[in-house]
Order: structure tokens, then C-alpha cells, then sequence
């Protein structure tokens, strides 16, 4: 782990986030695109240590590489769908910085020779950006002419083969994963599937280079990232900030916690509950050992006197509704999954409960066409262990959160 | 060789785990788990016919085998 003395910069940093809204604010402030070659493009994401903000954070460069490779008629596409309900932050960038994230969207079809460019986001987000795509038309900016597709409000249907099938036309649920998207997707070309928040990275790195965007972030996890901050917080929204950045200064960048914090949900509803110490550096490196990583940026704070059993209850019972119903051990195991959190939660003890929600935990992990069971799963695990002093009570019939000792 | 499911197919009737019950068990609901706790798990040289029948047989069309 980095010592405090080597500690890199990672602090709260707006790069996406700022400047002026509008076309003409965006071209006076970063001017256009630099002309570049396909080459150039990944070479600058590889330099840079760009990783996907959708969620797995996957270098960008090798899945640039593996859809160029795959030679001719690619298709790219820009996912905004943001299915998470406590995710905020694309619907932001695509609200206040449109531009970079079209601009991102025009390299990756460059780097990867494509035809088609699509971008996939919340119907009320299309309006607005049929507007801007007409008035970048008219500045001669877009070389692909982008086709904007709506994306229904439903936790998977930003999953990379789900969005593919919606562009498809046969409706935003994932499909198996023995043939790739990046081999066979939009119509069956290879098809690149870029969170909108990567793009508009990208389209940062190629202006002011990969040396630049290192400036931020730790070595290994590079550039900044933006966190959706909600929960116990004075001013719930988004924020900017480098990968690093301790957890308490994401925290008073969000107005700073209204009451004592007792853990923190970092990664979303498919992520993992951490202790809400200060001081803990957000990175994958050092929210590995909890189970957890940025993930989306997601982070919900968890107050005092919430029982995060119940907390983690509710989510459950949410993602076993957002089951998409095609994958026996996920239609199945995630509403059982979500009923023995619920007993758990509501102090209906009985025999072997605690071992249980572990145990069909376990045996949904990687049995579904998507990583929803995963998620579950992780998420499910996490506030077992983090949470052990309250399955304790609950088994006993008694709750730490509403006796005031959480 | 390794075992694939498609998850979107499979319909957990248990063809696959009475065939080649050395490598999958069914889970509470019917459908087919890795006793080696994979995601996709390794068939072993001696039961790849086993596995090849398995892939036939699936009413689904669910299962295939693939190298990697
Ligand atoms: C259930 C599920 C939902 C997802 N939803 C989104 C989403 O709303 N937006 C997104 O960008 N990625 C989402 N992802 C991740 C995508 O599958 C994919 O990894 C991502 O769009 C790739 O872009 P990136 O590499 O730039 O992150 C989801 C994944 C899963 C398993
Ligand atoms: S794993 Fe679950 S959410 Fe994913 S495709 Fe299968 S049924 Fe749908
Ligand atoms: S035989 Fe095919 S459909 Fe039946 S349980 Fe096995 S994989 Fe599923």
C-alpha cells in the first residue's frame, strides 16, 4: 500500500465536470479534436492507463485493440443507460458536458475504423442531445454521422449485451456470453460498448495527452473518476475526484455527513459495504480486501442508527425484481436470496438463516448469461461480514441499529 | 475441454447432470452446478464422450464444449 509520504495526488478535482455548458463554451474552451490515426487513439489510452467507468473497469486500449483487430464494419457505441437508481453521474455528464462524450465517442470509431456510432441513453436525455448532435453537424465536427437509441429504466438493461440487443431491436435484456460482443454484436459486426464517462475521458486525453491525465489518480489506477454520493449526506450529487481520494474528503466534497456514519455502500447496489473510515483511500487496490471496488462511483452512507441489514434487504429485494427472466439459477436464486435477507432483516430468526443467504450467495455467482447473480451476490457477502455483529442480534431477536449501539 | 451453460436456454430438466453426473450435480431448482465450482468447469480427457453426449443430448441446445 502507498505510505502517506508517496501518496500521490487524489484529491477531489474537477476535469469532466468542468467549464461552460454548450457547443460554443465546450470549442473555445478545448477547441476541437486533434486530428488523429487509429493507432495514436489506443497508444494514448494505453499510455494514459484508461479504465472503463461502466463498472468493471477494463483497460480501454484492449478492447480498442480486439474490435480494430477484428477488421472492417465495427460498430461503437456509447452506453448512458445508468440503470443503478443511486448512480447519478452519467445522466449528469451527458446533462452538463454532452460534447466531450461525442467528441470520445468519434475517436473510439476512429481507432476501431467503425461505420456505425450509437448512443444509448435515458429517453429524457435524447431530446437535448438530438439537438447537439444537429448543431455539431452544422460545425462539421462529427465525421460518423450517431444514432440515438432510448434506453428503458431497468438495472440490466446497460449491460453490454443487453445494450447490443436493444440497438438490435429485440429488447434490452443481456444474452449468453459465448460469442463476444466485441466479435459479434450491433448486427452482428465487432462492436465496442464504452461507458459515456470513458469516452469523455478519452476525448480530455487526446487534447491534453496521456501525461496529463496521470497528473490525477494514483500510479496504478490513473485519472479521475466521478462518484455519485448519496445517503446520509448535507448535498447528495456528484463529484469529481481522483482515484485515491480518501473517503472522507468524497464525503465533505458531498456537503459532508449529517450524522455520525456507520458504513458505506462503495460500488453500487452490485458493490460492497466498507467501514466508514475517513481516511480509506477509494481505489480498487485498497477496496479489494472488502470486497468491494469504485465500480460505477457509487457510494452510499450509511447513517447511524440504519440497520444495514435492512438496508442491504431492500436492495436485494429490489435486484431480484430486476431479474431478467431468462437464467434459472437468477430467476430462482435471487428471490430466494432476497426472502432470507428479509427474514434476517425483519428478526424471524431460525436455524442455519446466516449460513443460507451465504450459501445461495455462493452457488448463483457466474451461473448467469450477465453478472447480476455476481453482483448480488458480492453485495450480499460484503454486508454479511461487515454487518456480523448485527446477524448476531438479529438471530437473537434484538437490533443493534434500532438500540442505539450502531 | 470446457463446459459451457447458456443460462438463457437451459431449462433445468437434468439431461446433463444424470449424464455426466461426474462433473455436474443439480442445484435446489434442477439446474445444472459444477461439483469444481467454476463458472465454466473442465471436463477431464477421460470423460469428454460423456461431456460430447451430454452436449447432444440437451433438449435445450444449452451446452458446448469449447477448448478454452
Ligand atoms: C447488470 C449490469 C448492468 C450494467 N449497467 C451498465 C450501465 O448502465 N452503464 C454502463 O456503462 N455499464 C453498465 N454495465 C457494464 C457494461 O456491461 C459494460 O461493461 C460497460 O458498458 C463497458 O464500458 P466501460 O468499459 O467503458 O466501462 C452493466 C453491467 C451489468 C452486469
Ligand atoms: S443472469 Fe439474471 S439478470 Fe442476467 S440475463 Fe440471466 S436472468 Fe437476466
Ligand atoms: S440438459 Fe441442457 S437444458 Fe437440461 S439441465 Fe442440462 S443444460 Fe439445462
Amino acid at each position: 500500500m502507498t505510505s502517506v509520504a508517496e501518496a500521490p495526488v487524489a484529491r477531489v478535482e474537477r476535469r469532466l465536470l468542468d467549464g461552460e455548458l454548450g457547443l460554443d463554451a465546450h470549442l473555445a474552451r478545448h477547441g476541437r479534436l486533434p486530428v488523429l490515426d487509429g493507432s495514436q487513439i489506443i497508444g494514448m489510452a494505453r499510455d494514459a492507463g484508461l479504465t472503463g467507468r461502466g463498472g468493471a473497469g477494463f483497460p480501454v486500449w484492449r478492447k480498442l485493440s480486439a474490435v480494430a483487430a477484428g477488421g472492417g464494419a465495427a460498430v461503437v457505441v456509447a452506453n448512458g443507460a445508468e440503470g443503478e437508481p443511486a448512480s447519478k453521474k452519467d445522466r449528469a455528464l451527458l446533462a452538463y458536458q454532452p460534447n466531450l462524450v461525442l467528441d470520445g465517442l468519434q475517436l473510439v470509431a476512429t481507432a476501431t475504423t467503425a461505420e456505425g456510432a450509437h448512443l444509448y441513453a435515458p429517453k429524457a436525455a435524447l431530446p437535448a442531445l438530438r439537438a447537439l448532435l444537429a448543431a455539431r453537424a452544422a460545425a462539421g465536427l462529427d465525421r460518423r454521422p450517431v444514432t440515438l437509441h432510448a434506453a428503458p429504466d431497468a438495472f440490466v438493461s446497460g449491460e453490454e449485451s443487453a445494450v447490443v440487443s436493444a440497438i438490435n431491436g429485440r429488447g434490452a435484456v443481456p444474452a449468453d456470453k459465448r460469442i463476444r460482443v466485441v466479435q459479434a454484436g450491433v448486427g452482428g459486426a465487432p462492436t465496442l460498448v464504452q461507458n459515456v464517462e470513458t469516452l469523455a475521458h478519452l476525448a480530455l486525453i487526446a487534447r491534453y495527452g496521456a501525461g496529463w491525465f496521470l497528473s490525477a489518480g494514483t500510479p496504478d489506477e490513473p485519472g479521475t473518476f466521478l462518484a455519485t454520493i448519496s445517503g446520509a449526506v448535507r448535498r447528495p450529487g456528484v463529484v469529481e475526484a481522483g482515484y485515491g481520494v480518501p473517503l472522507g474528503e468524497l464525503i465533505a466534497a458531498a456537503g459532508g455527513a449529517t450524522m455520525h456514519l456507520q458504513a458505506v455502500l462503495i460500488g453500487g447496489y452490485h458493490g460492497g459495504w466498507v467501514p466508514a473510515d475517513p481516511a480509506l483511500p477509494v481505489s480498487r487496490q485498497t477496496l479489494q480486501p472488502y470486497g468491494a471496488s469504485p465500480g460505477a462511483g457509487v457510494i452510499v452512507a450509511l447513517p447511524a442508527g440504519a440497520c444495514g441489514l435492512g438496508e442491504t434487504a431492500r436492495i436485494t429485494g429490489y435486484l431480484a425484481e430486476q431479474v431478467a427472466g431468462q437464467c434459472g439459477p437468477c430467476i430462482n436464486g435471487l428471490p430466494r436470496m432476497a426472502a432470507t435477507l428479509a427474514d434476517l432483516a425483519a428478526r424471524r430468526p431460525r436455524a442455519g438463516l446466516a449460513a443460507e443467504a451465504e450459501r445461495l450467495a455462493r452457488l448463483v455467482s457466474g451461473r448467469g448469461a450477465c453478472h447480476h447473480p455476481d453482483g448480488t451476490a458480492r453485495l450480499v457477502l460484503s454486508a454479511m461480514r461487515i454487518f456480523e455483529a448485527d446477524v448476531a442480534a438479529h438471530l437473537n431477536g434484538r437490533c443493534l441499529a434500532a438500540e442505539g449501539q450502531r | 475441454m470446457k463446459l459451457h451453460v447458456d443460462w438463457t436456454a437451459c431449462d433445468g430438466r437434468g439431461v446433463c447432470t444424470e449424464l455426466l453426473e461426474e462433473v455436474l450435480v443439480e442445484d435446489d431448482w434442477g439446474f445444472p452446478v459444477a461439483r469444481d465450482g467454476q463458472r465454466s468447469p473442465t471436463v477431464p480427457p477421460p470423460l469428454e464422450a460423456a461431456a460430447r453426449q451430454a452436449v447432444d443430448r440437451c433438449p435445450m441446445l444449452a451446452l458446448k464444449l469449447r477448448s478454452r
